[in-house]
C-alpha cells in the first residue's frame, strides 16, 4: 500500500512539475499575474509530494518490506537501522529519487524566499526548475521506479554492498546532490534572463547566494567523499582521479568560477555575458556528472548500475537541457548589453584571471575524463587517463592560480596598485620561505612538494594579510583592532576563510605527497615493523563481532621511543550474509598527522601483509575543505547578501550597516 | 591605458593562460596515458619493456602463489595468459577466476604490476575485462553474478 501510494505521489509530482513549467512560462509570456501565481504553489506541492514519496521508500526500507524489488535487492532485515535508511540512496533508483528531492527542495526554497524578484523573472526561474524536475521525475517513473513489487515476496533481502555500510553513505550523497542540484538555480536564473533578454547587477546579486549555497554543499560533499575513500578503501589515498570523482570536481570548479565572476558583475557590471554562460555551463557539468555516474558508461568504483535505456534517457535529458540552453544563449547573446572593459591590474582583472585559470583547469579535467570514452567509441582503443595526466596538467595550473590568489582581494576595484600589493605580501612570502627552508633543513629537498608547500603557506598567510591591514593589527592598540575586526562584514570573513582553506588543503596535500612514509611487509604475531619513528608490534589476532559482520583484526602495539602510545586494530571485515569482505584501516591521529595501518588477507601460517603509512599533516586536506565551507556559510549569513528575503531581513530590524 | 590597449592586454593574458593549458594537456596526453591490452593482444603485439600499460582478464585458476607480500599469478582471457608479479596488498575481491585489471610494466616477459584493481562488488566487472573475454568467447551473461 505504502509503495503504491508513494508511486502515485511521485506521478502526481511529475504532473504538477509539468504544470509548474507550463503556467510559469506561459504566464510570464502573457504577463498574466493570475497564471504566474500558480508556479510557487505548484513548486511547494511538488516538493511535498516528492518528500512524501521519499519518506515512503524510507519507510519500506525501515520495515524491510522485501515485496518491493528495490528493498529486496539492497537491504536486509539484520542490517543496522542507520544502514537501512542510508541504503535508500545506496542504489540507482533511490539515489535518483534523492536527486529529484534535492531539486524539489531548491524549487520550493525559491518559491518561498524569492518574493522580492520581479514577478516575470520569478515565474521564468520556476518554469525552468519545473522543466528540470519534470524531466528527472519522468526518468524515475519510466526507467528507475523504486516501488516495483515482486510477484513472490522473498523472505530475506540481499543486503547492501558492504563498502557502503558506513556513516559516509549517510552524508556524502545527500551533500553532493544538494550541491549538484543547487547549481540548477543559477542555471534557471540564466535561462530566465535569456528569455527576457535582460541582465543587470541585481541579477548577479540574486544568483550569488544560491550558487554560494550549492558551492558550500558541493565542497562538503567532495571533502566528505574524499575522507570516506581514504579510510574505507584501505589504500590510504584521498583522491584517485576516478571519472566519478572528476564528475563532481568539474561542477565545483565551474561554480567556484561563477561565484567570482558574479562578484565582478554585481559590483562593477563587468563580465556579464560570461557570467550567464558560466551559470549555464555549471549546471550542464552537474548534468554531465549525473550522466557519467548514473548511466554506467564508466569503468569505475561507483558504476553500480548499468542499463543502456537509462543511459540513453539521461543522455537525452543532458542534450535537451545543455543544447537547449546554449542555443537560447546563442540566439539572445546579441541582445544582452555587454559589461564595461576594465584595467588589467584591478580587482575585476584579478577576477577575470581567476576565471581564466579555473576554466582552463575545468577544461583539462573535462578532456582527461572524457577523452578515453571518446577514443574508445571512435577507434576502439582502450586507454586510461589517471593521476600522471592530472598531475602534469591540473597541478601546474592550480599551483599558479593559488600563487596568484592572495593578491586578488588586496587589489582595489577599477585600478589596483601592483607594487603596493607586492609590498604588503612580502611578509607572507617571507613566512612561506622560512617554513620551506626549515622543512628543507630537517627533511631534505623534494622539489614538487616544496613548491606546493611554499604556495600553500603563502596562500594561507596571504589570506590574512589584508585582514591584518584592515584591522590595522599591531599599528593600533589591540582593543581597537578587535573593534575594527568586529565591524568587518561577514562576507569579507567568508572570502578570507575560503582562501585560507585553499591554502590549508594545499599544505596538507604537499605534506602528504612529499613526506609520507609507506612500508609494506609480511608480519607474524610477535614480529615488529618500523615505519617513520614508530615501532609496530603485531601482538595477536583477534575476532570481534558486529551486528551483521565479524572482524578479523590484527592487533598492533604502537611504540615511539620505547613507550607504548597506542593500540591499533586494522581488520578484514567479513559480511557473512553476502560472503563479502572489506578492509578496515586502523588509524591513529597525532595532531594533524595520522598513522594508518591496513592489512591483507591472513595467510594460513598466521602471517599477514601489513601496509603502514605515516602521513604528516594529512588532516589539513579535509580541514581545508571544512574551512572553505565555513567561509561560504559566513558569506551566506551576511545580511547584505540577502537570499532574496527582504521580508525576513526587515523583521530582524537591521542594526547599523557595517562600515564599507 | 586606452580602451583598446586594455582590451588587447586582457585578450593577451587570456591567450597565454589557455595556450599554457592546451600545451600541458597535449604533452600529458602524449606521455601520461596508459593503454589497455588483453593477454591475446599482448601475444600478437608485445609492448616495449618499461612501457606503462594496463592488462586485464580473469585470474587463472590455480595460478596464485604468495611469498610474504610478493604475489604471483596469471591473467588469462581464455586463449592466452600473462604471468604477473605484484608486491603489495591485494584488493578484497581478488579471487581465482574473477576479473582483474593490473597496471604496470613488462620486464623479461613478466608483468610487474604496480596497481591491482579487482571488482568492487559481485555484480560489477571491469568493462575492459568484459570486452577482452567477449573477444575470446569466454563471456557468459551470468559471469558477473558468480561468487
Amino acid at each position: 500500500m505504502i509503495a503504491e501510494l508513494s508511486h502515485a505521489a511521485l506521478a502526481l509530482a511529475f504532473a504538477l512539475a509539468v504544470a509548474q513549467a507550463i503556467f510559469s512560462i506561459w504566464g510570464a509570456r502573457q504577463g498574466d499575474a493570475r497564471l504566474m501565481a500558480v508556479p510557487p504553489v505548484a513548486a511547494i506541492a511538488v516538493f511535498l509530494l516528492t518528500a512524501a514519496s521519499f519518506a515512503g521508500l524510507t519507510y519500506l526500507y525501515v520495515i524491510s518490506d522485501f515485496s518491493v524489488a528495490n528493498v529486496y535487492a539492497n537491504s536486509h532485515s539484520a542490517k543496522p537501522l542507520l544502514y537501512k535508511i542510508t541504503g535508500v540512496w545506496g542504489n540507482h533508483e533511490g539515489s535518483m529519487l534523492l536527486w529529484a528531492l534535492s531539486l524539489a527542495i531548491f524549487s520550493a526554497l525559491i518559491a518561498v524566499f524569492a518574493g522580492n524578484l520581479p514577478p516575470r523573472l520569478r515565474a521564468n526561474v520556476l518554469g525552468v526548475q519545473g522543466l528540470v524536475a519534470a524531466a528527472f521525475l519522468l526518468f524515475i517513473l519510466a526507467t528507475s521506479n523504486p516501488f516495483l513489487r515482486l510477484a513472490v515476496p522473498p523472505a530475506q533481502g540481499q543486503g547492501l554492498n558492504p563498502v557502503l555500510q558506513d556513516i559516509g553513505l549517510a552524508l556524502h550523497p545527500p551533500l553532493l546532490y544538494l550541491g549538484y542540484v543547487g547549481c540548477s538555480v543559477a542555471f534557471s536564473f540564466a535561462v530566465a534572463a535569456l528569455i527576457e533578454g535582460r541582465i543587470d547587477a541585481a541579477w548577479a546579486r540574486w544568483v550569488r547566494p544560491w550558487t554560494l549555497a550549492a558551492w558550500l554543499f558541493l565542497t562538503l560533499g567532495i571533502a566528505m567523499g574524499s575522507y570516506w575513500a581514504y579510510y574505507e578503501l584501505g589504500w590510504g589515498g584521498y583522491w584517485f582521479w576516478d571519472p566519478v570523482e572528476n564528475a563532481s570536481l568539474m561542477p565545483w570548479i565551474a561554480a567556484t568560477a561563477l561565484l567570482h565572476s558574479a562578484l565582478a558583475m554585481e559590483k562593477r557590471d563587468a563580465l556579464k555575458i560570461w557570467t550567464v554562460l558560466l551559470a549555464l555551463l555549471t549546471f550542464s557539468l552537474s548534468l554531465l556528472g549525473t550522466f557519467l555516474v548514473r548511466s554506467g558508461v564508466l569503468t569505475s568504483v561507483h558504476a553500480f548500475a548499468s542499463d543502456p535505456t537509462r543511459g540513453v534517457f539521461i543522455l537525452v535529458i543532458l542534450v535537451l537541457f545543455v543544447g537547449g540552453s546554449l542555443a537560447l544563449f546563442a540566439l539572445r547573446v546579441s541582445e544582452l548589453k555587454p559589461g564595461g572593459i576594465f584595467a588589467p591590474v584591478s580587482r575585476e582583472g584579478a577576477l577575470l584571471l581567476n576565471n581564466l585559470f579555473l576554466s582552463a583547469i575545468c577544461a583539462t579535467v573535462f578532456v582527461g575524463t572524457l577523452y578515453p570514452l571518446m577514443l574508445e567509441s571512435l577507434t576502439g582503443e582502450k586507454i586510461s587517463v589517471g593521476e600522471p595526466f592530472f598531475n602534469a596538467t591540473v597541478g601546474p595550473l592550480a599551483l599558479l592560480l593559488v600563487a596568484l590568489m592572495p593578491a586578488g582581494p588586496l587589489l582595489a576595484w577599477k585600478r589596483g596598485d601592483a607594487a603596493g600589493i607586492a609590498q604588503k605580501l612580502a611578509i607572507a612570502v617571507g613566512l612561506a620561505l622560512v617554513a620551506v627552508l626549515a622543512v628543507f633543513a630537517m627533511q631534505g629537498a623534494r622539489i614538487y612538494p616544496m613548491i606546493g608547500l611554499f604556495i600553500g603557506i603563502f596562500a594561507l598567510a596571504g589570506a590574512f594579510t589584508e585582514y591584518a591591514t584592515r584591522i590595522a593589527l599591531f599599528r593600533v592598540p589591540a582593543a581597537e583592532a578587535f573593534f575594527r575586526a568586529r565591524g568587518l562584514p561577514r562576507s569579507y570573513l567568508g572570502t578570507l576563510l575560503a582562501h585560507a582553506g585553499i591554502g590549508l588543503s594545499l599544505i596538507g596535500m604537499a605534506a602528504e605527497g612529499g613526506w609520507s612514509v609507506e612500508k609494506i611487509a609480511s608480519v607474524k604475531p610477535g614480529e615488529t615493523m618500523r615505519v617513520a619513528d614508530f615501532d609496530l608490534r603485531f601482538t595477536q589476532w583477534a575476532e570481534r563481532k558486529g551486528e551483521n559482520y565479524r572482524d578479523i583484526a590484527a592487533i598492533f602495539e604502537v611504540r615511539r621511543g620505547g613507550v607504548v602510545i597506542a593500540e591499533l586494530a586494522p581488520a578484514k571485515r567479513i559480511f557473512v550474509m553476502r560472503g563479502q569482505q572489506t578492509t578496515e584501516a586502523g588509524i591513529k591521529t597525532f595532531g594533524l598527522s595520522q598513522l594508518y595501518l591496513s592489512i591483507g588477507e591472513p595467510a594460513p601460517d598466521q602471517s599477514v601483509a601489513l601496509r603502514a603509512y605515516w602521513k604528516p599533516f594529512v588532516l589539513l586536506i579535509w580541514i581545508g575543505g571544512l574551512v572553505m565551507a565555513l567561509g561560504a556559510a559566513f558569506s551566506l549569513s551576511d545580511r547584505r547578501l540577502r537570499i532574496g528575503i527582504p521580508v525576513r531581513a526587515a523583521r530582524k530590524k537591521l542594526a547599523v550597516a557595517p562600515a564599507e | 591605458m586606452t580602451r583598446k590597449q586594455r582590451r588587447l592586454t586582457l585578450i593577451a593574458v587570456g591567450g597565454i593562460v589557455l595556450t599554457l593549458a592546451a600545451l600541458l594537456t597535449l604533452s600529458a596526453l602524449r606521455d601520461s596515458i596508459t593503454f589497455f591490452a588483453s593477454p591475446s593482444e599482448l601475444a600478437v603485439n608485445p609492448p616495449p619493456p618499461g612501457k606503462r600499460l594496463r592488462i586485464g582478464g580473469l585470474v587463472k585458476e590455480g595460478s596464485i602463489s604468495k611469498e610474504g607480500v610478493l604475489v604471483r599469478f596469471e591473467v588469462t582471457d581464455g586463449a592466452k595468459s600473462v604471468p604477473v608479479r605484484y608486491q603489495g596488498m591485494l584488493p578484497d575481491l581478488f579471487r581465482e577466476k574473477q576479473g582483474v585489471v593490473a597496471e604496470g610494466t613488462f620486464e623479461d616477459g613478466i608483468f610487474i604490476a604496480r596497481t591491482i584493481l579487482a571488482k568492487h562488488d559481485e555484480n560489477y566487472m571491469p568493462r575492459e575485462v568484459v570486452d577482452a573475454l567477449k573477444d575470446k568467447g569466454m563471456w557468459q551473461q551470468n559471469e558477473g553474478k558468480k561468487k
